[in-house]
């Protein structure tokens, strides 16, 4: 027997099972502290008038909510998102489906466009907003434009397309959805791309013995087994596009206020600019409800196509 | 008649080729403009239109670098990124191990709890996450943005983790167990090693995310000295807006280690992204 003796409860089965427990321990309070009680913090002060430094916060109950509800610039920002997240569905998966089946079948430098494609997404949203909003630039130096769209579309004689693309009103927020669209379209080409890989060649085979053509087995064959995978990039394009605000702080900056607000910068601007921060968490709170109720629709529109 | 097919497959290629030729010249031409336009002089820039700069000019690199301080907020990004990638490495294969192998009350309920958290957005969440670490006093402190970064990427890692311990054999650890092997002895010496795979994901996508964080970098860092990267970028195009040359050179300082990175290991980051893409 050794002269200092361990405490008999250090052999016991529960203090075993803590010891189990002591794993997860790490995680488990980083997660308490940085996602639980800020996750409180935002219902909380959601009701409360508090401008971020004085001691005291006013409890105004759902006023916050009601404020919200009539807020016309807040209702446009999520217009403004929709409209971002709708081209992005649209126009980025859909060059992002035809890409991947482009490269699924037996092609040269197949590997080359796949390196290329991931290229815009490696890169930050700050560096894509500054390099296009160089290249969108409207300005005049010795009579010549200095942006790149604007100089080409002079040179090859489409002046009246010439713009000031991101001062205009009209022509400022697609063009962010567009540079959004180019920076995101790789992830959807990749995930796609995997999904079209899983699919048995042997499936392809019997469409073609059965004599099916391309486009009958496209519809098929390889639309119905690609299903899920595509709800899974069409989900996180419409929670990645809603939430966009880097790229338009990168590109317009905060300029033009109503034109191309987003939700998130009008959280940010409610809680930097106008200190209010209950007004923001109501923003928070109410832009959350309404992601969680987009992909609960998205999630049972898949529910439904799997029973179909 | 099989002329005709062949010719028929020959303009398929053809058209195939022209639409992925043009979207990867759409990717890399815009890059290829930003290196150009920081090759020349401001002047340059206004008068010289071709792809291919007449006159080079490398000294721009140094003149950003110095006068955009980028040095320090590479330094700043790389402590960053390398802190809460392992951070994020070692606790979450811990609970992640926890919740596949060893026995505990609450066990499913602290995984679900993670689960759900990546289910839930939170678009607001930095307002009261800004709150409480003024309480808490760790803003302007590295170690605070490295924890909100490390919570960031928790959820994940652990949900990969976890679906990738649940499929290993259990023989290897019996084995190191009747070796003598102690619960953390078989974490570090069998599941992180042969869980290899799973973490090189972990470690591409929380990377890329932390490299290119912006948000909570801005709130949380006000202090000059301890921004990364991406907020030196901003603020040098605030503080640089008509000196083109300059801009696009820190620009391309910026943008240039990552795409680099990205090209030497794409292979297993495009590997890895679609064994995760099918997992999710």
């Amino acid at each position: 027997m050794n002269a200092i003796t361990k405490p008999k409860f250090l052999y016991s089965k529960g203090f075993d099972t803590f010891k189990n427990f002591l794993f997860t321990l790490p995680a488990v309070s980083i997660f308490t502290i940085f996602y639980i009680l800020p996750f409180y913090f935002i219902f909380n002060l959601s009701m409360h008038e508090w401008n971020g430094i004085s001691p005291t916060m006013t409890f105004v109950g759902l006023e916050n909510f009601a404020e919200l509800m009539g807020d016309e610039i807040w209702w446009k920002s999520m217009w403004n998102a929709a409209y971002i997240t709708l081209i992005a569905l649209t126009l980025q998966n859909m060059v992002a489906f035809a890409l991947a089946l482009a490269c699924d079948r037996d092609i040269r430098m197949k590997k080359f466009y796949r390196v290329v494609f991931f290229i815009p997404p490696v890169l930050s949203e700050v560096v894509v907003g500054l390099i296009w909003r160089w290249i969108l630039e409207a300005g005049k130096q010795g009579g010549e434009y200095y942006g790149l769209l604007n100089y080409y579309l002079h040179k090859i004689g489409l002046v009246s397309l010439v713009n000031d693309w991101l001062s205009d009103p009209e022509t400022a927020l697609s063009c962010i959805a567009v540079v959004h669209c180019w920076k995101g379209f790789g992830w959807g080409f990749i995930m796609l791309l995997a999904g079209l890989q899983t699919i048995d060649k042997q499936l392809y085979e019997a469409a073609r013995v059965d004599g099916a053509n391309s486009w009958q087995t496209f519809k098929n064959v390889t639309v119905p087994m690609m299903v899920p995978v595509i709800l899974v990039v069409v989900i996180l394009t419409v929670l990645g596009s809603m939430q966009v605000f880097v790229l338009v702080m990168s590109m317009v900056g905060q300029g033009l206020v109503y034109h191309t607000d987003v939700p998130v910068l009008r959280i940010l601007s409610a809680m930097d600019g106008t200190k209010r921060f209950g007004y923001a968490c109501a923003m928070g709170v109410n832009f959350g409800l309404i992601l969680i109720m987009v992909s609960v629709f998205f999630k049972i529109i898949s529910n439904r196509m799997k029973q179909a | 008649m099989i002329d005709k097919y062949q010719s028929i497959k020959t303009i398929k290629g053809i058209f195939i080729h022209t639409f992925l030729m043009s979207v990867a010249l759409t990717c890399l031409l815009p890059l290829l403009w930003m290196v150009r336009c920081s090759l020349m002089t401001n002047r340059a820039i206004f008068t010289d239109k071709s792809l291919i700069p007449h006159e080079i000019h490398f000294a721009n690199y140094l003149e950003a670098w110095s006068k955009g301080n980028f040095g320090a907020y590479f330094l700043n990004s790389v402590i960053y990124t390398t802190c809460v990638v392992f951070g994020i490495v070692i606790i979450s294969s811990l609970a992640a191990y926890a919740f596949s192998r060893l026995k505990f009350p609450g066990r499913n309920f602290f995984f679900y709890m993670f689960v759900a958290a990546m289910m839930i957005p939170l678009p607001g969440s930095f307002v009261p996450l800004f709150v409480l670490m003024n309480k808490l006093g760790l803003i302007n402190t590295r170690f605070g943005y490295v924890l909100c970064m490390i919570n960031v990427g928790l959820s994940m890692s652990i949900l990969l983790l976890k679906t990738f311990f649940d499929k290993m054999p259990k023989d290897l650890e019996d084995a190191a167990r009747i070796d003598g092997c102690g619960r953390l002895g078989i974490w570090w010496n069998v599941a992180l090693p042969l869980a290899r795979p799973a973490i090189a994901v972990i470690v591409i996508f929380n990377s890329l995310n932390v490299w290119n964080e912006y948000i909570l970098a801005q709130l949380l860092l006000t202090n000059n000295s301890l921004m990364p990267l991406q907020r030196g970028i901003m603020h040098f195009a605030e503080t640089n807006s008509v000196d083109y040359h300059l801009l696009m050179a820190g620009l391309t300082i910026a943008a240039l280690p990552i795409v680099g990175i990205y090209l030497l290991m794409q292979k297993h980051i495009i590997k890895g992204l679609s064994s995760g893409a099918v997992v999710g």
